[in-house]
């Protein structure tokens, strides 16, 4: 038997290279202009040459277009490049970004960091003393507690909107998704104002934790009511075919079925309020030493070191600084790429 | 033979009366989804409660004066508090944030939805969701150490070349620190969550009007012209608020680059501005009870406008989705 050979379908309309040659050629010419037009010219510097090969590649593209078919296709071309830019613009900022944590967190960067805190060490004492144990050991804390806090919460209000369906769905939904934009530094001074004016307690990881939680819950809520919308009706209904109360039928196929997705809120909602440090400044007081007991006395957070050591101003603090960031962003994008890889995987929601 | 005709069983009464467990599973439930409700009240309460003084004494000057002037306790005068000047600082550097990320969020989701390569997509959409994760802190120091040396050889020669425009105008050589760079790293951390909201919208425009728009041989621009934006632009104008209202609420971030001064100044590139926000924190360490009680005034003002802003950018965005 042998197989026929399948000619391979052409693509008559595919762009072929002769095709492509006038547009390489303007390219050229662009760039080349470019570099005369900064050579020649009084402008000078990476930034002149930037925004004269932005305005250069509009004037050539407009013009060929122009040329070649009519001024339409001109005003095409123009926005082509615009819209090209606009997308580069997005890319360039994260790059600045990660390359300068990395270039200036690594350098006081090590282990010995994660075994100590700061409590007798000055702030322009050399990279290798201190640590941020204190400030990890604190984002622990308010990162568990703000999670047992908003999670039982955020997840009964994804089920009111899904399940129960109540009359006042649609001005819950509307008020989660208002909740979401409350400033972070609002929270902070509602906690203050409850935590610390009315019920006369002090600075602790607690409070911080409750702030963060009120960040917290609007992101796991609306997360959630995305995964247990995707659940298919038809479990439900098959739940309460075979006699099961809502309740059974709830926590025993709906919730089961979802729960990766479940995860993946909670996950989400933990890496939205992981990097908060407004809220953190009113209300968790700031310690340099470790503080064990998360419901009282100062205690740190990694945001808060980074922006204690940034305010201290000297050479090596900024350099803790900077090794703070690079510690936080890793965390952060730990749990970011586990979103990713949990809301990623086939099969289940 | 044959017996009496057999007796229907009785029917079987069949109600939806819920178990004693779905009743309570009901209340738990709606408890908890009124949560959010009860939380946005209580915090409104509390700061409104905590102000309530400060309002009462400063009137609608706490709005629209602009000193803020703690006297110190043996020299008997009354304090001052207005935010006039941190609202007015506010607006601007959201609006600078908006000047610059609006055209660009715009201008990436459309790239994103009718010019990147399928193969571009995907990542640059990770991008953006990496973008939108990363904590303020972290911008404020990148703005601080890395964005502000270039950001004020910008300023400088915008103000060489624009100088004869008032607002770009500069009583002072100082540069550092002003509405203009706030307003710059501000309009990169709005820029995720104004380019995804876009893309959405965008990616809803009804495929057959595309087509139809194409095959009566529009060019690309043609078609976003006529089909694209009117649809979307309810949409993307929501987003572009949300996009104002983060600005509007973003603290550390804009603390770090922005020198807080209770003064109304038009020159956006002077080292002068306001912020409600950084405010906050900027007094907040050495704040005595009273002054304290005008910061929860002042918290409260911010949490009302950016829950106006919210509601009234959601509204829009819903609106324009569901249509």
């Amino acid at each position: 038997m042998s197989t026929a050979t399948i000619p391979r379908p052409s693509k008559p309309w595919g762009v072929n290279f002769k095709q492509t040659i006038p547009d390489l050629a303007v390219a050229v010419v662009t760039v080349l202009v470019t570099f005369a037009i900064v050579a020649y010219t009084p402008m000078k510097g990476k930034l002149a040459f930037v925004v004269v090969l932005f305005l250069v590649a509009l004037a050539a593209s407009a013009a060929i277009s122009g040329i070649r078919r009519d001024r339409k296709a001109a005003l095409n071309s123009v926005s082509t490049v615009m819209v090209y830019v606009a997308g580069l613009f997005v890319i360039f900022p994260l790059g600045s970004i990660l390359y300068e944590i990395i270039k200036r967190g690594i350098g006081g960067l090590s282990l010995g960091i994660f075994t100590t805190d700061m409590a007798v060490t000055a702030s322009d004492a050399p990279l290798n003393e201190g640590g941020l144990l204190h400030a990890v050991v604190g984002t622990l804390y308010i990162v568990l507690i703000a999670s047992l806090i908003s999670v039982p919460i955020g997840i009964l209000t994804s089920l009111y909107l899904t399940e129960v369906k109540g009359k006042a769905a649609g001005t819950v939904r509307f008020f989660v998704q208002a909740m979401s934009g409350i400033p972070s530094i609002v929270a902070g001074l509602f906690i203050y104002a409850v935590w610390m004016i009315a019920f006369g307690n002090q600075y602790s990881a607690f409070a911080g934790a409750m702030a963060l939680a009120l960040l917290m819950i609007p992101t796991v809520a609306r997360t959630s009511e995305e995964v247990l919308k995707l659940i298919p009706n038809d479990l439900r209904e098959a739940g309460l075919a075979m006699g099961g109360t809502q309740w059974r039928t709830v926590a025993m196929i709906v919730i089961p079925a979802a729960q990766s997705g479940l995860i993946t809120a909670v996950i989400l909602g933990v890496a939205r309020v992981a990097g908060e440090t407004a809220p953190l400044l009113l209300t968790m007081g700031g310690a340099d030493a470790l503080n064990l007991n998360p419901f009282d006395g100062n205690s740190s957070a990694i945001p808060f070191y980074v922006w204690k050591n940034f305010l201290l101003g000297t050479e090596t603090s900024i350099d803790r600084a900077w090794s703070g960031v690079l510690v936080l962003m890793i965390i952060v994008l730990i749990f970011f790429s586990l979103t990713r890889f949990l809301s990623g995987r086939k099969g289940r929601v | 033979m044959s017996t009496a005709a057999p007796t229907l069983p009785p029917k079987r009464v069949i109600t939806t009366k819920p178990r004693f467990s779905d009743k309570v599973f009901r209340a738990v439930v709606t408890g908890g989804g009124f949560s959010s409700l009860v939380i946005l009240g209580l915090i409104s309460l509390f700061l409104l409660y905590n102000g309530l003084n400060v309002f009462k004494t400063e009137g609608l000057k706490f709005i629209t004066g602009f000193d803020w002037i703690v006297p110190l306790p043996e020299e008997g005068l009354p304090a001052q508090y207005g935010i006039g000047a941190m609202l007015y600082g506010t607006v601007v550097i959201g609006l600078i944030a908006l000047f610059f990320a609006f055209p660009i969020s715009v201008g990436a989701a459309l790239f994103l939805s009718y010019y990147a390569p399928e193969w571009l997509k995907k990542p640059m959409v990770l991008v953006i969701d990496v973008m939108a994760a990363i904590p303020s802190i972290v911008f404020g120091l990148w703005g601080y150490f890395i964005l502000m040396p270039h950001a004020e050889y910008w300023a400088k020669l915008i103000h060489k070349y624009l100088g004869f425009i008032p607002i770009f105008d500069m009583p002072a050589n100082a540069y550092s620190r002003s509405p203009f760079i706030a307003g710059l790293v501000l309009a990169i951390m709005i820029i995720p969550i104004v380019t995804s909201i876009s893309r959405e919208i965008f990616a809803q425009t009804p495929l057959d009007r595309v087509q139809a728009a194409y095959a009566l041989g529009a060019t690309k621009w043609s078609m976003i012209k006529t089909v694209v934006f009117p649809y979307g632009r309810g949409g993307v104008v929501g987003g572009a608020m949300l996009g104002l209202g983060r600005a509007i609420g973003e603290t550390v971030a804009v603390y770090t680059v922005l020198n807080i001064v209770f003064d109304i100044r038009i020159e956006v590139l002077l080292s002068a501005g306001g912020s409600v926000a950084s405010m906050i924190v900027n007094k907040f360490g050495e704040a005595n009870p009273e002054e304290l009680k005008a910061l929860m005034a002042s918290g409260f003002v911010l949490f009302l406008v950016t829950l106006l802003i919210n509601f009234l950018a959601n509204f829009i965005i819903n609106r324009t989705a569901r249509e």
